[in-house]
């Protein structure tokens, strides 16, 4: 369970070129809940993602997960419990070292690193196994380097390496924006596929109106660092792109009268 | 001609293995953790100080040995602390720790050279152990040879081992993609020092063995230190590529070997000790220079 409480943060606070990114959000995750956050850019989807994972420090707020407030641990403590994957392939995966020791480094998640050979045979079975099991026809390629792979497969490893430990939260943002289409659609379906089977809690961050709506159990609107929508359960299915627009833009406006009520005299 | 062609040789094996110490180090800051890491020009002295006051003092020269790679951890050790600890950018650290090791050199030697001339150090002691086994040697370029060749295989096959390991993973990673260490839960803070300690402890296992097989520590002994390492990286990586740690660990000792090979063949066509520095800089230079060309030039 994650929950969080009165969330914020002002980038160059005090100064002219001051942008708040996070407006006091109050959001509570249950476990096996697949969240997907949409927004204009700027809204604060991506800085929210960065708190939970302690990339961004918040002003105010806590952050609880499992009951434990993370919100000033640093990340590689945190990283124990959570898995996060980055828009560019390049930040969530080591281009220099190969597939097997890219996929070993992560099975060590949160745990000591020691002087044992980290790349074994047994677990070079388990990770071809679990090569094969996405079907990207990597599992020939274990000691292939990550820089000589596609961003769609660099992509589909790191999101091997974020779920392999089964993480208590799954952050990911926007992880498909840099792929073209095709291969976006192929690492969705193949993250789906994990999240579903390992009962994963899921926060997504996207731009994509149609897969925030496709994909996930739960949608977050956020604008200007709060948020602005929240649909579960049986409404959830039903909703539209239209109507997803249309209440956007009604949400927006509220937010914005609501400023100009606060800056009115 | 021929005895030439073979005092060559035998230099260039006899220096340039005990330079490899040198250039492993300088391969895991310069090439893993992508910096130049200037805590070597003082952790090179200091290797050879700590050793040869030691040796004048009487320690047995094994254990001398051992100390300097110690201290030369602990200097490393120093330069992480301050880049991680003080968040001071990591060159500027390895140069405060470089100034303080000047002063610290001088103390430990109480001048500022030491001489080993009349003191027995371990090529010594490895003859004389030889020869009581009823292997008749001598303290010269063949025991050194023999020796460091050893001690260089066992280093070279430990450090191989260490950066397969869960930890070794976790260090070479801390160089390429913190980010992404760090999310995986490492404590880079902590990766960063075990890389310096070991960087910094071949180093002056370096200028501990080149001190003894010189005969004398010297406080000026670590001047351009660095930019002899890399370049023996550099030399190295030129002729067998980056493509795996193995070979990147082999490139260092055949740069060492090459390194040692232009000097000596410079210092034999005319150049005079003095023009060593020199010498050096223009090695780095070409080593940096020659793959760019070569590429620029295979690109038309």
């Amino acid at each position: 369970m994650l929950v969080l409480r009165g969330l914020a943060k002002t980038f160059l606070a005090g100064t002219p070129n001051a942008a708040t990114a996070l407006d006091g959000i109050d959001l509570e995750i249950g476990d096996g809940e697949f969240v997907t956050v949409i927004g204009s850019n700027g809204a604060g989807k991506s800085t929210l993602l960065k708190a939970i994972a302690g990339l961004v420090e918040p002003d105010r707020g806590s952050i609880e997960l499992d009951g434990r407030d993370i919100a000033h641990d640093p990340v590689w403590r945190r990283a124990a419990l959570i898995g996060r994957i980055a828009q560019d392939p390049q930040e969530s995966t080591c281009a220099v070292m190969t597939i097997a020791e890219n996929l070993a480094m992560a099975g060590k998640r949160g745990e000591r690193r020691g002087l044992r050979r980290a790349v074994t045979p047994a677990l070079r079975e388990r990770f071809r196994a679990a090569l094969a099991e996405v079907g990207l026809g990597l599992e020939g390629r274990l000691d292939a380097r990550l820089g000589t792979l596609s961003g769609g497969q660099r992509q589909a490893i790191a999101l091997l390496m974020a779920t392999l430990t089964h993480p208590r939260l799954l952050l990911l943002d926007e992880h498909l924006a840099s792929l073209d289409p095709k291969t976006g659609e192929a690492v969705m379906a193949m993250t789906a596929g994990i999240v579903a089977a390992g009962k994963l809690t899921t926060l997504m961050v996207t731009h994509n109106m149609q897969e925030a709506i496709r994909w996930g159990s739960r949608l977050v609107m956020m604008h200007a660092g709060r948020i602005i929508l929240d649909v579960a359960g049986a409404e959830k299915p039903q909703l539209t792109v239209a109507a997803l627009v249309e209440k956007f833009h009604r949400a927006s406006r509220s937010a914005l009268a609501e400023d100009r009520l606060l800056l009115t005299p | 001609m021929l005895a030439q062609l073979h005092s060559l040789l035998v230099n260039m094996l006899e220096q340039g293995f005990l330079f490899s110490f040198l250039g492993l180090g300088v391969l895991l800051t310069f090439r893993f953790f992508r910096f130049p890491d200037l805590t070597a020009e003082g952790s090179y002295p200091l290797g050879g100080a700590v050793a040869a006051t030691l040796l004048v003092g009487g320690a047995n020269p094994y254990l001398a040995t051992f100390a300097a790679v110690l201290a030369g951890a602990a200097a490393g050790t120093v330069t992480a602390l301050i880049h991680t600890k003080l968040r001071i950018n990591n060159i500027i650290a390895g140069i405060v720790v470089m100034t303080a090791l000047y002063t610290v050199n001088l103390r430990v030697m109480g001048r500022a050279n030491v001489s080993l001339l009349s003191t027995p150090g371990v090529f010594a002691d490895v003859a004389s152990a030889l020869t009581a086994l009823g292997v008749p040697m001598r303290e010269d370029a063949a025991t050194t040879i023999a020796a460091t060749l050893v001690l260089l295989i066992a280093v070279a096959a430990a450090l191989v081992l260490f950066l397969h390991t869960d930890l070794g993973l976790a260090v070479r990673a801390t160089g390429e993609n913190e980010t992404m260490i760090r999310s995986l839960g490492v404590d880079t803070d902590g990766t960063k020092m075990i890389g310096l300690a070991i960087s910094n402890g071949a180093i002056a296992l370096s200028g501990a063995l080149v001190a003894q097989n010189h005969g004398f520590a010297d406080i000026g002994m670590g001047i351009g230190i660095l930019v002899t390492g890399a370049a023996s990286v550099l030399i190295g990586e030129a002729i067998f590529g980056d493509r795996s740690i193995e070979r990147w660990v082999l490139a260092a000792i055949v740069g060492a070997l090459l390194y040692r090979l232009l000097v000596a063949v410079a210092l034999r066509v005319g150049l005079e000790p003095v023009d060593l520095k020199l010498i050096t800089a223009v090695l780095l230079l070409a080593a940096l220079a020659v793959p760019r060309l070569r590429g620029r030039l295979l690109r038309r």
